[in-house]
C-alpha cells in the first residue's frame, strides 16, 4: 500500500510548485502548437500539396500534425527530467528532504516521473485539441495519441532521469539537446519519411524511440491501424521506459544514499 | 532499564578506500541532549546520515529506536526529525506551504496539519511570514523553518547537523533558544557541531570525534574536568618574548602559543601573580574559567584541517 501511497506524496510537491506557474505553461501549450501546425501544416503545406507528392498520400498538415505532437511529447519529457531532477539532488535539494521522512529514494523518483507524466499528458491533449481543431484528425483513433504521448515522453523522461541522476554538470544537458533531442525532431520521420534518408540515417532513424513514437501517433490520427506495427512500436517504446525506470532506479540509489 | 535510543557498536562508514567513521560505539538514551563535536571530517556527519537512516552502514551494528535502519528505514524515519547541514526548503513554496507539503510525507492528513503548521510556526516566530516565499527569508529564518518542519511529526528523536553554522549570533541564539525550549519539554535530540559554545549550552553529554574515531566523551564538566584545568591565564607580551622554560611551575600545563601563553591552572589569580613576580610584565592578562574549547583544542590539535 505503503508503495503506491507515498510515490503519490511525493508527487504532490511537484503539483503544490506547479500551481505557481501553470498558467504560463497552459500558454505555451497552446500557442506552441498553433505556431507549428500554422507555419508547418497550413504554410508549408500548402506548397506541398501543390505538388501532388504529399508523403503518405494524405494533406502534408494530416501528415505533419502527429509527428510534431509526439516531438513535442519528447521534448516536454525531457526537458521535465533533466534540470529539475538535478536541482532536486544538488540545488534546492528537494530530494534529500523528502528522504528524511518515511519516503524512500524509490519514491522520489516515482513521484517525479509522475509529475512528468502530467506535464506530458496534459501538453499533449492540448496538442490533440489544436491539430483538431485545424481538422487534421480524420480518425476518432487519434483520441489514442495522447496515451502514446505519455508512453513517448516515459522512453524518454525515465532514460533521461536515469542520467540526470549521475552528472555532475547541467552542460551535460545541453549537449544532449544539441546533438540527440533537435535531430531526432528533425529527421526521425516528423517532417518528411525516415526512407528519403541516406540508409545508415535511415536505419539509426528506426533505433530512435521518437521514430516509433511518430508513427504510431500517425497511424492513429490518419486512422490507418495496423495491429502488428502499432505493438511493435508500443513495446519498441515500453522496453525504453523499463529499462530507464530500472536505470534510473539505480542511478537515485546509488546518489541519494552515499 | 531505559532502552537505547541509538544504540552503536563498532559502527564504520567507508566511502571506497576512505574510512569516515572508525568503529564508534554509541549509546543515546530518552530524553538526552546529546552533541557530537568534532573539527570538519572528523565523521560527524557521516555518523548522523547513518542514524538518520539515508546512509547504509558499512560496518557494525546500529539500531535507532531499536530498529534496525537496513530493515526498517521508512518506519524509524516516520519518528525522527531532521534538521541538515544544508537547508533543503521548496524556495518557491510559501513558508506554509514548505511545512505542509513535509507533513504530507509523513502521511498526516491536511486536517491533522493545519494546527499544528500553526503551532510550529509559532514556536519558531514565523507566523507572520507564513504567507511568503522561502527565498528572501534571512538564513536565521531558514532554519528556524527547517526545525519547524523536522517538528511536524512530533518526533521522539531529532538530529540537527550543524544547526548554526553560517548564522549570525543573533540568530544563533534565537535558535539555540528554541532547542533549549524543545530540551525542556523532554525531546531527545542529536546534535553535531564544532562551536563549543553551543555543544556547552545544548548538550548534556557530548562525543569528541576525531578521524573518525571518539576521543573522549561525558557532559561538558567532565570533559572539562578531565582534559583540562579549572582557570586558564592567558597572557600576551610585547615584542619580546620571554625565555623559554620561564613559566615551568607556575601552572598545571603551560602551552606556549605565537601570539600568547595559555598556563592553565587550578587559581588563576595566583598564578597571574606568580607570573608578575618573576619579572615578567606581561602586556595583558586574562583570567577565565576552562571551555570545552581548551578540551577540544587539546584533544583534536590545532593543526588546521581542511
Amino acid at each position: 500500500m505503503d508503495s503506491v501511497l507515498q510515490p503519490l506524496r511525493a508527487y504532490e510537491h511537484w503539483l503544490a510548485q506547479y500551481r505557481r506557474v501553470w498558467r504560463g505553461t497552459i500558454g505555451t501549450s497552446l500557442v506552441n502548437p498553433v505556431l507549428y501546425v500554422t507555419a508547418l501544416g497550413v504554410g508549408l503545406g500548402t506548397i506541398v500539396d501543390q505538388t501532388q507528392n504529399a508523403p503518405g498520400g494524405v494533406p502534408y498538415l494530416d501528415y505533419v500534425a502527429p509527428g510534431l505532437l509526439a516531438a513535442a511529447a519528447m521534448q516536454t519529457a525531457t526537458i521535465e527530467s533533466s534540470w529539475p531532477v538535478m536541482a532536486a539532488i544538488k540545488w534546492s535539494r528537494v530530494y534529500h528532504a523528502m528522504i528524511a521522512t518515511p519516503l524512500t529514494e524509490r519514491d522520489a523518483f516515482v513521484g517525479h516521473q509522475l509529475f512528468v507524466i502530467t506535464r506530458v499528458f496534459t501538453s499533449a491533449a492540448a496538442y490533440l485539441a489544436v491539430i483538431a481543431a485545424f481538422g487534421a484528425v480524420p480518425s476518432w483513433f487519434g483520441v489514442l495519441v495522447v496515451p502514446v504521448a505519455v508512453l513517448i515522453g516515459t522512453a524518454f523522461s525515465m532514460p533521461m532521469a536515469a542520467l540526470a541522476a549521475r552528472v555532475e554538470d547541467d552542460r551535460t544537458f545541453v549537449t544532449i539537446f544539441r546533438f540527440l533531442v533537435v535531430p531526432m525532431f528533425l529527421f526521425s520521420g516528423t517532417f518528411f519519411p525516415v526512407s528519403q534518408l541516406p540508409l545508415g540515417f535511415e536505419l539509426a532513424a528506426y533505433v530512435t524511440p521518437i521514430w516509433h513514437g511518430v508513427e504510431l501517433c500517425r497511424m492513429l490520427t490518419l486512422g490507418t491501424v495496423e495491429l502488428g506495427p502499432a505493438l511493435g512500436h508500443t513495446a519498441y517504446l515500453l522496453a525504453w521506459t523499463l529499462v530507464g525506470f530500472e536505470l534510473a532506479r539505480r542511478s537515485y540509489r546509488r546518489r541519494l544514499l552515499g | 532499564m531505559s532502552e537505547s535510543l541509538i544504540h552503536a557498536r563498532g559502527l564504520v562508514k567507508r566511502f571506497g578506500e576512505l574510512v569516515a567513521v572508525d568503529g564508534i560505539d554509541l549509546d543515546v538514551k530518552q530524553g538526552e541532549a546529546f552533541g557530537f563535536l568534532g573539527p570538519n571530517g572528523a565523521g560527524k556527519s557521516s555518523t548522523m546520515r547513518m542514524i538518520g537512516c539515508v546512509s547504509p552502514v558499512s560496518e557494525g551494528t546500529l539500531r535507532i529506536l531499536g530498529q534496525d535502519p537496513a530493515e526498517n528505514g521508512p518506519q524509524i524515519r516516520a519518528r525522527l526529525g531532521v534538521v541538515p547541514q544544508q537547508d533543503t526548503l521548496d524556495f518557491e513554496l510559501t513558508v506554509r506551504e514548505n511545512v505542509l507539503i513535509y507533513g504530507r510525507y509523513f502521511g498526516l492528513s491536511r486536517r491533522e496539519l493545519k494546527p499544528r503548521i500553526d503551532e510550529l510556526l509559532d514556536f519558531v516566530q514565523l507566523t507572520e511570514r507564513a504567507g511568503d516565499k522561502v527565498e528572501p527569508l534571512s538564513g536565521g529564518m531558514k532554519r528556524r523553518l527547517t526545525i519547524a518542519r523536522s517538528l511536524i511529526n512530533d518526533p521522539d528523536l531529532l538530529l540537527l547537523d550543524e544547526p548554526t553554522t553560517g548564522l549570525d549570533p543573533q540568530a544563533r541564539h534565537v535558535v539555540w533558544d528554541r532547542l533549549f525550549r524543545l530540551k525542556q519539554r523532554g525531546k531527545t535530540f542529536v546534535v553535531t557541531t564544532h562551536y563549543m559554545d553551543e555543544a556547552e549550552q545544548l548538550c548534556d553529554r557530548l562525543v569528541v570525534m576525531d578521524h573518525g574515531a571518539i576521543v573522549a566523551e561525558g557532559s561538558p564538566w567532565e570533559l572539562i574536568q578531565r582534559y583540562s584545568t579549572r582557570e586558564v591565564v592567558e597572557v600576551r607580551f610585547e615584542s619580546e618574548r620571554p625565555a623559554n622554560g620561564v613559566f615551568e611551575g607556575a601552572a598545571e600545563r603551560v602551552e606556549e602559543l605565537p601570539d600568547r601563553v595559555l598556563l592553565y591552572t587550578r587559581d588563576g589569580d595566583a598564578t597571574a601573580t606568580a607570573v608578575a613576580e618573576r619579572g615578567l610584565p606581561p602586556h595583558s592578562t586574562l583570567v577565565r574559567r576552562s571551555t570545552l574549547e581548551d578540551v577540544f583544542l587539546h584533544l583534536t590539535g590545532r593543526t588546521l584541517v581542511d
